[in-house]
Parts: structure tokens; sequence; C-alpha cells
């Protein structure tokens, strides 16, 4: 079936299944925005400890959607791995290091013996929903802003400097924190995973302090959420694109890029004001209407808005990856991806992502099935964080 | 044009890769190994209905939990630094290389993290049978995602299935069989699987030996020894099977990294293995420092011979041969070798040339010396230093004969356990109780040496014969990599303290009476 498809349709096909494992990866990162409120929800240790553990109980599956987000954009579009990767180096190591202590904090914050102490694993938590959060936002925020990069493959002929992608600032990519339009999307992205987290939390969790603490910490969120969140997409939607010429491949700056991507594509427009109503209603529901059941449209309204933004950053003739340094050498879906016979082989391994999504739903049931509460933490036959 | 190398670059960018990839490879083995004795203790729990079944499986658990939650934070870097430090290899071979990996997420990452949540948290939520499906799942999950990143890493040792596109300037997949169903692939997936398999059984007898010297926890730790030393003796027999494998494709494959695995200067017919040996200090050839004597040997005649093709006639090439090349045997030098990839490394600049030009003809004339070339494309960077060409052999040495040795005695050990335990004399036998603990530290250096054989002596190639390190390394200030190693050994160190502490702390408190994780 997929080996009859042009190159550029699986191009495109993969574009948004990155984009929809992007989407799923920010919806799962209630968990980080729950570690960033574990103390603000929770004032004493019983409480912060259903709220670790119910976190705890979803922490794997966020970074479980990281390592595979980060696997099937190499497979895909592996020319942006190498040029990402490889130069904005210390904002992808401090990401990475954000997550390598979030992987051991819950399983060894209450063990005896864990030599750092409680408080050190909590605090690995809460710098890993910080961190984690605000670096990939400020990250993805590239996509619409650039970065100061060159590609030339015929770099590999030379053998002394055969470096393809080379990042043209000592900085490493820590200088896409100077542009604020990036730190608006990472804050966003923060605010939103507190968002999420409050409405993870009271969903899966039956203690009526941390239920009133939580309705409180909904109004500081949303709100900074919402400012951060309307300041990106307006400015993105009157700043200039960057537009590729189908025909020559060429790049070229075009006023209104990302509106006109909008418009051009209404399924993609639709997809995203259902999203961003989604993510509205998820928020007031818990808000006016005390809904518990909110998380399931802020977090359906989270996948769209997001998956949208990803389609305009890369659909319809846009260069996802601008470069800043030469505006020629900007990735696009079409120069960077992988040959048609990889796309096509992992095409058909894509179809087991229903199959995946399916189990991971029958898991998530059987384990989410009724609240956690104080007496669970006591119940010695279960696994406690 | 002048040397402008910065080879620092490249030690650091190694070291860090070899430092996150030693940590990992602590802690993955015990969980892929362990997965299968839990699922197994698991269910003989459901079939039996014995509550000391499903202790016995439970305490098996916290430790797989432990564990796995540090192979899950040292794993994630790997993956990762492909792109951070070896931007040109992400590029080169990320059409092929990319794949393995994505399939891994979507394919056996998910299944591990999904089924694990319900295997610690679904005891008293979902039912025995979903449970104990759960467990296997999560075993399953955790060999499959090994599959994935050991065919990756099997390619990067054989090449195959693909061709090089100047286009590109890439390797494209053409035959996604050929790179999953490669000698290299069976061979080195079977083996790491197989020895990660023996190393958690000598874990759980380590551990069970310790409880039975201090009489506690009897019953528990004599189950748990009988089925570790089943399942021990059983894998061990399937790693020393697939290690003679592994040294046949490697023999075939990667002739350089064989003759450093048995320090073979002078290649030979009726070639001797060398059973045991202790290398000089002073060189062999005064050439490349790398290259030693040996002071002292014992030999086991025409062995090598047979171990690399079957026949004790055959000639096993040695490093001299390798390096000035051996008309007899039809092997060619590495000058010519060099100069053939450094024809290829220009006819590919020619071809880009010709292409902006719009000159087809010369178009096919680059591509055509850059076809008959390419299987030397990586060479052509050794222009100014051949002895690059020729990876540490003492270290490859040692680590490989410490890996066979103790393999070899690994298998004997499960034999006796299972003897004594036949004859019921397991928790009377104090000496063999002491080497059942001494023998863990020994299973880890044993894994370790494994890869250590696999990488060092492959090197300097990233991508055998066609990326050497220099060409693969992202171009970063050293400063940055030797910080971020820094940190990446301080932050791992720390982490691996608390593992311990926390393990050791755990052992101490044995299974617990009732239920309990």
């Amino acid at each position: 079936m997929f080996e009859t498809f042009e190159l550029y349709t699986l191009q495109q096909y993969w574009w948004i299944i990155i984009s929809l494992l992007a989407s799923l990866l920010v919806f799962l990162m209630f968990v980080q925005g729950g570690q960033t409120l574990i103390y603000q929800l929770g004032k004493t240790e019983t409480e912060r400890s259903l709220i670790i553990n119910t976190l705890g109980r979803k922490w794997e599956l966020t970074f479980t959607t990281l390592v595979t987000f980060g696997g099937a954009f190499f497979a895909s579009f592996p020319l942006f791995y190498s040029t990402s990767f490889g130069g904005a180096y210390w904002v992808w190591m401090a990401i990475l290091f954000a997550f390598v202590i979030q992987a051991i904090s819950y399983e060894y914050r209450t063990k005896p013996a864990n030599f750092l102490g409680r408080k050190t694993y909590e605090v690995f938590l809460f710098l890993n929903g910080l961190l984690g959060t605000i670096l990939i936002g400020t990250a993805v925020g590239t996509f619409f802003n650039g970065a100061n990069f060159s590609v030339d493959k015929m770099n590999l002929t030379n053998i002394y400097d055969s470096a393809i992608s080379r990042w043209e600032t000592p900085f490493h990519g820590l200088e896409a924190v100077l542009n604020i339009h990036n730190v608006a999307l990472g804050l966003s992205v923060f605010f939103l995973a507190r968002v999420l987290g409050i409405l993870y939390i009271v969903n899966s969790v039956n203690e009526e302090n941390i239920l009133v603490r939580a309705r409180r910490q909904m109004w500081n969120n949303a709100v900074p959420f919402l400012v951060f969140f309307l300041y990106f997409v307006i400015y993105l939607l009157l700043k200039q694109g960057f537009a590729v010429n189908p025909e020559t491949g060429e790049i070229f700056m075009e006023k209104y890029k990302y509106l006109h991507n909008l418009l051009q594509m209404p399924v993609v427009l639709i997809l995203f004001l259902a999203g961003v109503a989604g993510v509205l209603y998820g928020i007031s529901s818990f808000l006016f209407c005390r809904s518990r059941k909110a998380i399931w449209f802020g977090g359906a309204g989270t996948v769209l808005a997001v998956f949208s933004l990803l389609l305009i950053a890369g659909l319809n003739n846009t260069a996802y990856y601008p470069s800043l340094h030469n505006l020629q050498h900007s990735l696009t879906i079409r120069n960077s991806s992988s040959s048609h016979y990889t796309l096509t082989a992992m095409s058909y391994v894509s179809l087991f992502v229903p199959v995946v999504i399916a189990y991971i739903y029958v898991a998530w049931k059987s384990i989410n099935n009724k609240p956690i509460e104080k007496s669970d933490l006591d119940d010695d036959s279960s696994h406690i964080y | 044009m002048t040397e402008a190398f910065d080879y620092s670059l490249i030690d650091w960018s190694r070291a860090q890769f070899a430092l996150t990839a030693m940590y990992h490879w602590i802690f993955v083995p015990l969980t892929l190994g362990l997965g299968f004795i839990m699922a197994i203790m698991e269910t003989i729990y459901v079939r039996t209905g014995n509550p000391e079944w499903k202790r016995i499986t439970k305490f098996w658990m916290t430790i797989f939990g432990i564990n796995f939650a540090i192979g899950v934070a040292t794993g994630i870097i790997l993956e990762f630094e492909f792109g951070t430090n070896w931007s040109n290899y992400s590029w080169f071979v990320g059409d092929i290389f990319g794949a393995p990996l994505a399939i891994e997420g979507i394919m056996a990452f998910f299944l591990e993290s999904t089924f694990i949540a319900v295997m610690f948290f679904g005891w008293n939520k979902v039912s025995k049978k979903f449970h104990l499906v759960s467990t296997w799942l999560v075993a399953f999950g955790a060999s499959l995602s090994a599959l994935w990143i050991l065919v990756a890493n099997a390619w990067m040792q054989l090449p195959v299935g693909m061709k090089f596109n100047p286009e590109t300037a890439r390797n494209e997949m053409h035959n996604f069989w050929d790179v999953l169903l490669s000698p290299m692939a069976v061979s080195k997936f079977t083996h790491t699987i197989s020895s990660s398999y023996l190393l958690a059984a000598i874990v759980v007898i380590g551990i069970s030996s310790w409880y039975l010297l201090r009489k506690r926890h009897i019953v528990f730790a004599k189950r748990s020894i009988v089925v570790a030393a089943v399942f021990g003796l059983i894998t061990s027999i399937f790693t020393i099977l697939t290690g003679d494998y592994s040294a046949r494709v490697v023999a075939q494959n990667q002739p350089m990294k064989f003759a450093a695995f048995e320090g073979l200067y002078v290649g030979q017919t009726r070639a001797p293995l060398v059973a045991i040996g202790v290398m000089s200090t002073s060189p062999e050839d005064p050439d490349n420092e790398n290259i030693k004597d040996f002071v002292f040997k014992i030999e086991i005649p025409n062995f090598l011979s047979y171990m690399a093709f079957q026949d004790i006639n055959a000639f096993v090439p040695g490093i001299r041969d390798l390096m000035e090349g051996n008309e007899k045997y039809n092997i060619p030098s590495a000058a010519e070798k060099i100069a053939r990839g450094k024809l290829a490394i220009d006819a590919l600049a020619e071809f880009k040339l010709a292409k902006e030009a719009q000159d087809q003809a010369k178009m096919d004339e680059a591509r055509q010396i850059l076809d008959e070339n390419f299987q030397y494309f990586g060479y052509g960077y050794f222009v100014d230093d051949p002895s690059r060409l020729v990876p540490s052999v003492p270290i490859t040495f040692y680590s490989f004969h410490i890996m066979v040795a103790l393999g070899m005695w690994f298998m004997m050990f499960f034999a006796i356990v299972l003897l004594l335990v036949y004859k019921g004399k397991i928790s009377q036998s104090k000496f063999w109780l002491t080497i059942g603990i001494v023998n863990i530290p020994l299973a880890y250096i044993a894994s370790q040496s494994g890869w250590i054989t696999a990488e060092m002596g492959r090197q300097p190639w990233v991508i055998q014969d066609l990326m050497p390190t220099m060409a693969a390394v992202s171009r970063l200030d050293t400063n940055a990599v030797i910080t971020t190693f820094i940190l990446f050994g301080v932050v791992f160190t720390t982490l691996l303290i608390a593992e311990l502490k926390i393990m050791f702390k755990q052992i101490k408190i044995g299974p617990k009476q009732e239920g309990g994780h």
C-alpha cells in the first residue's frame, strides 16, 4: 500500500505522525506539571505522597512517548536530528538531564537508605517539571523562529573538517532563550502542563484538601497560560513565515505565512479551534462546575491544538526548521527526510500505533479505575512510591 | 590543506558515549533476565496457588524495579547522544539506523512501560491471569527493546541492505530484512540476550546464597536458586554457543577486530588460540604502540583457525597482514584501501560539482569511481595516520579473554549448583554459597568485558570501513563535551551509589511475609 505513495506523500504522513506524537507528549506532560505542584497542593506528607503516587503511575508513559518521539524524528527526518541535536547541544543536554533525574525519583524517593533523602528526589521531580516543559517548549519555538545553523552535505568530502551540520553561534542553542517568542511558547507549555496536572490530580485523587487547593491553583496557572499562549498565537499568526517554493525548493519569507497555512488547510483550522475550545472548556468546567472529568476535555483539546500548530509548522510548503544563518539551508520535510524505502517500511510499523493506543487504554483503565485515597498508601500489597 | 583535526574532541566524545553506555549496561542485563525469572516464578504461583511463590516473585520484582528505573534514566541519554555527539553519523546512517530505533519505541518501549504499571500496581486491581500476562509482556517487551537497538549496533559492525546515494550523501536502506537478519544482527542479539539472562541468574543465586549463609528465608532462597540455576544453565550453554557463532561472524567480517581478540600480529594457517596470555609492555610494532608482544602465553594448537573458519588449515590474518597486505591470501594493504577510500571521497566531491554544472557525463564517471571504491570510503580519512586503523590490542585481548573464561566458569557453576540442589546439600555447602556471592561482581565484569571487546575491537570505525569516528563526530568545542562528560560522571555515579544502597537495604530486609512490595 505505502510503497505506491509518492515520496512527498510519505513525508507529509510522517510529519503528521511526528506532530501527533509531539501533541500526545505535551498532553502527557501533565505529569511534569503535577510534579511542580507537589508542595502547593500537598501540605502534609500524606497529601504529597498521594499526589506523587498518582503521577507515578503515569510518568513512564510520558517518558516513553518522549523517547519514541525522538526515535521517530530520527527515523523520519534524520537531518533535523543531526542538525539540531548536534548543534543546539546545551538545550538538548539540559532537557536530557532534566529527564534523567526524573526517572529514578519516583522509585527511590521513599525507599530506605536512598542516599540523597526524600526531599532531594522531590526537588528532582520539581526540576524535571520546570525545566523539561519550559525547555522543550522553547526548543519547539525555534520551529517558527529559526535557529543559527548551516548545512552542507558535501562537507563530508573534507577529510579534516567533515561536519555536515554546523552551529553558527558559540552558544550552541542557548541563544534560543533570548527570543521572547520562543520563551512565550516555553512558558505556555509550562503553565499548560500545570493546568493539566491539576486536572489529572483532581480526577485521580480522593482528598478534599487537595481538591480545594487545586481550584485556587487553577486560577494561578490558567491565567498566565492564557496570557502566554494568546501572545504566542497572535504573534505567530501576524508574523512573517518561512515558505518553500515547491518547484525550486527555494526558501523565502512570506507575510502571514502561518495564518495562511491555517486558512489554506481548513481542517487544521477546525482542529486548532476545537483544541483551544477543548482546553478552555476543560478549565472552566473544573472552575465553575467542579467537574473532575475535565482532564479529558483539557487533554483532548491540548492534543488537537498542539497537533495543528505543528502541522502548520511543516506542511503546506513551510520550512519547519528555518536557518537564520542562511535561509536556503533551512530544513523542510522534503530536504531532510529519510528515503522512500525507509519511510514506507516505517509506515507499515505505524499501523501498530492503534494497537499500542488500545492496550495503553486498557491498562490505564485497569489501574485508574478508582481514584487513589489515603488508605491506598497503607495497602501493603501494592507498589507504593 | 593543513591538518586541523582535533583528536581530543573524538576522544572525549567517545569517552562520553562509553561512560553512558557502560553505566546503562550495568542495569539493563539484570532487568532483561530478571523479567523472565519473575515471570517463571509468578507462573508457578498462578499454577500452584502457593502464596510463597507470590512472595518470592514480589521480592524479585522489587529488585527489578530499582534497576529498571536507573536503566531508563541512563538509556534516554544514549538515544539522544547519537544526535548530540555524533551528528554526521546520524545523517550518514539515519536512513537505516533510525528505523530500528523508531520501531523499538513504538513496538517495545510502550509494551514494557504500559504493562510494568499493571505488574507493579495491578496485584489487587486485575485478575491473576491478566497480571501474569502483564509480567510476561514486560519480560518480552524488554527483550524486544534489546532486539532493535542490537540490530542497529550490528549494522554498524556489518553494514548490509543499503546503498550509498551520492545525491543525498548518505546510505539508504534497500532491504529491511537484510538489516534485520544479517548474521551479525542474529549473533549479536542472541549472544547479548542470553548473556544477560545468565547474569540475572548469577545475581539471583548470589543473593539467595547470602540468605542461606545467614540462615534466613531458607525456603525462599532454595526455591529461587532452583529456578535461577535451571534458567542459568540453559542460558549459559546458549551463551557459549552464540558466542562461538559471534566469533565466526567477526572473523569473517571484521578481521582486524578478530586479530585484536587474540593479539595475533602475524597471520598463519593452523593458528593456535591463546588460552591464557600476558602482554608485554613494549610494542611488537615500533610504529604502533597499541600492538604488544606476549611475555607469557598458553596456546591451544590449531584452535583459532578452527574457531574462525571451522577448518584447522584456514589462514587467520594477523594485524601485519591487514596493515601491510598479503598477496598470497589476497589481502589488500591499508595503504591501498586508504588510496581507494580517498578516490571514493574525491569522487563524491566531483559528483557534486558535476551535478551543479549539470554535466551528466562527469556525473556518471564520478559515480562509477565512487561505486567501485565505496567499500573503502572510510579509509580515505586516514591518509595522514594509518596507524589509527589498529584498535587497542591489549584492551581488546584482555576483555575478550576475561569474558570467555568467565562465561565457561559460569556454565560449570550452574551445573555444580544444580547437582548440589539435586543431592539436597545446597544449604550446607558454605564454600559454593560463598562462591555464589563472589560470582555477582564477576558476572558484571564479564558483561562489561563483552561490550568492551565488541566496541573497542572495532575502533576506529563507527560504521565498519565506511565511517570512522573522526568523520562522525559533532562539531563541538571539546570543553563542552568535557563538561557534559563530568556532569554525566557525577550524576550517574551518585545515582549508582543510591541504587546500590537501596538494593543492599532491600536485600537485607528480604522478602516480606505478606504481599508487600
